[in-house]
């Protein structure tokens, strides 16, 4: 068989594992709702709680968090699901009959992220019409939003092989979850997403800086609002490219080890 | 080829434990082989080596003739697995399970929903096609499990521990499918702890303790190595009168009774005739009888005919990973 006709069988492949997901989703869809109804809360929180103190009007700041609340999104979906349905898979015996089949290794993988990354869509475009039904308006264009939301969806992918490294190492669910969980504070929070960096101390500084979900914030910011774009927009990606570099061959290789 | 699958001199560990110490074992072409053996013998460890999940550490493993570690993906194509636990997606439903792998197996769309439809109906769960797995009893699960191993037509299959936690109705069920796969001229690996179970079904059986192979042979062979292959259980509903139903035993059967089952006095006894001598002997010495059985030896009657010992608790539990 020819190396492209093997290529069209991974494509498959990935394609019938990504179908299977979204079903799973479809009829059990807590954890879908977790991912999209947090970034909401916080959204609706942060605006009308503190958005008059922070930023002088509720509009203002909803204006300056959008785009922050947006990349958590994609963060947080990527740090939850795709992690934990595989670590699911892995106890439930279904990875064993995928790995005993005549299949591409990656694709069970694959297939996965595949199916968030559509799922990263839908949550997206409801953050829209709520943002929207607040009062946010995108100030630059469609191509530039798509751009943003792209971008973010790019980190979200990148930064899910964490959890499915996580849930490949690890055996127990409940750590998983919560390593996943708790994860999404540092690196969403800790980043410009709720407030400049300017009143903060030193040491969050410093880590603002290095964290790459802010540079995605920053991007972000600038494609829906209009500002600087191309260094944190090329930052994102270096970022993500470096994850996927890390952390994919990672999760394959503790993957195959495992009992 | 000569096998349908063997290993040598197998040896697996995990971390300072040893799940395989140095495994011969070997199936001709269409027969069964039965791995023999309580938890943590080693059974499944060598089940997932055979199938390419695991990799040896020592020794060789072939399958269809192919190395197990150099042509794991040609023997992929070769064999089907169902595990211990039912490798199905409980959100999905059962016609889904299949189709599903199907279309992984590349098959022609066209193709796909008959081979689903098609062993939905031998497995005989067309009437619960359409409903999650989730909603499904442990027997409909194992049919499914076995449905989802058979998609893609494989030549062997290993089915690790088929009716552990089944009813013994639907134990016979799942009995007379594994036949029918072998009369299609397939190859089966079976593990089980029941010798009933390897005594219905297989060929050969191979008998694992901790690891390693204490017994090889037909189960004919087998339950004469065990004493005739059926065993006398008597509880006397005095239970003072252990001593007195040990001697009847012994003088029926010409062998040492075992007493350690609590009130229950059992003995291997060569002929299922021999029941008319103990029922007359258990008359004569008065003993009033609770429970009174003849029956293919167990696991651990077998471990003890074999080994001399009984097999503790610990024993099973341990290297059960």
């Amino acid at each position: 068989m020819s190396s492209r006709t093997a290529g069209v069988r991974t494509v498959r492949q990935i394609l019938a594992i990504a179908g299977r997901n979204l079903t799973k989703v479809r009829r059990n869809p807590g954890l879908f709702l977790d991912t999209l109804l947090m970034p909401i809360t916080f959204l609706l929180l942060f605006v009308y709680l503190f958005g008059g103190a922070v930023a002088g009007s509720s509009h203002d700041y909803l204006r300056y968090l959008f785009p922050g609340i947006l990349v958590m999104t994609t963060v947080l979906a990527g740090l939850t699901a795709t992690g934990l349905s595989i670590n699911r898979d892995i106890k439930k015996g279904i990875f064993d009959r995928f790995r005993s089949l005549p299949i591409a290794r990656s694709a069970p993988l694959l297939g996965s992220v595949l199916a968030d990354s559509a799922r990263y869509l839908v949550t997206l475009a409801t953050l829209f019409v709520v943002g929207f039904l607040m009062g946010f308006r995108v100030e630059t264009g469609v191509l530039a939003t798509l751009a943003g939301c792209g971008l973010a969806v790019v980190l979200g992918f990148a930064l899910s092989w964490a959890t499915v490294l996580a849930g490949v190492a690890i055996r127990e669910e409940a750590i998983v979850q919560t390593i996943a969980f708790l994860g999404i504070f540092p690196l969403a929070f800790g980043t410009t997403m709720v407030a400049p960096a300017t009143t903060m101390p030193g040491w969050l500084r410093t880590w603002i800086d290095v964290n790459p979900v802010t540079q995605a914030v920053e991007a972000v910011r600038g494609l829906l609002l209009g500002g600087p774009v191309a260094a944190p927009a090329t930052a994102t990606l270096l970022w993500s490219a470096g994850f996927l570099v890390v952390l994919l061959p990672a999760s394959v290789a503790v993957y195959r080890r495992r009992v | 080829m000569d096998y349908a699958f063997q290993t040598s001199a197998l040896v697996k560990r995990f971390g300072r434990t040893t799940a395989l110490a140095g495994i011969d074992m070997a199936a001709r072409p269409g027969t069964v082989l039965a791995v023999l053996g309580p938890n943590g013998a080693g059974k499944t460890t060598a089940i997932r080596i055979l199938a390419t999940l695991l990799r040896p550490d020592a020794g060789e493993a072939e399958v269809g003739g192919l190395d197990v570690v150099r042509h794991a993906a040609e023997i992929r194509r070769l064999i089907g697995l169902t595990g211990q636990y039912a490798s199905l997606d409980e959100d999905l439903t059962g016609r889904e399970n299949l189709v599903l792998i199907a279309r992984l197996l590349d098959m022609p769309r066209s193709a796909v929903g008959s081979r689903a439809d098609e062993l939905l109906d031998r497995f005989g769960l067309t009437d619960h096609a359409a409903r999650r797995v989730s909603t499904y009893s442990g027997g409909m699960r194992r049919r499914l499990d076995l449905a989802a191993s058979m998609v893609g037509d494989p030549r062997i299959i290993f089915l690790d521990e088929p009716t552990t936690g089944l009813d013994p109705g639907r134990r016979e069920d799942l009995w007379r499918i594994v036949r029918s796969l072998t009369a299609d001229g397939r190859s089966v690996l079976l593990t089980t702890q029941y010798l009933e179970e390897a005594d219905a079904l297989a060929d050969e059986v191979v008998v694992f303790d901790e690891g390693r192979v204490i017994a090889t042979g037909t189960p004919a062979v087998l339950k004469q190595s065990v004493g005739g292959g059926q065993t006398v259980a008597v509880r006397p509903a005095d239970p003072t009168q252990t001593g007195v139903v040990a001697k009847v035993l012994s003088a029926v059967s010409g062998r040492e009774p075992d007493r350690s089952g609590g009130g229950v006095v059992t003995v291997a006894v060569d002929a299922g005739r021999v029941l008319t001598d103990v029922v007359l002997g258990l008359d004569a010495a008065g003993v009033d009888v609770a429970e009174l059985s003849l029956r293919l030896p167990s696991l651990d009657e077998v471990y003890f005919a074999l080994t001399g010992h009984h097999r503790t608790g610990d024993d099973e539990r341990k290297a059960a990973e």
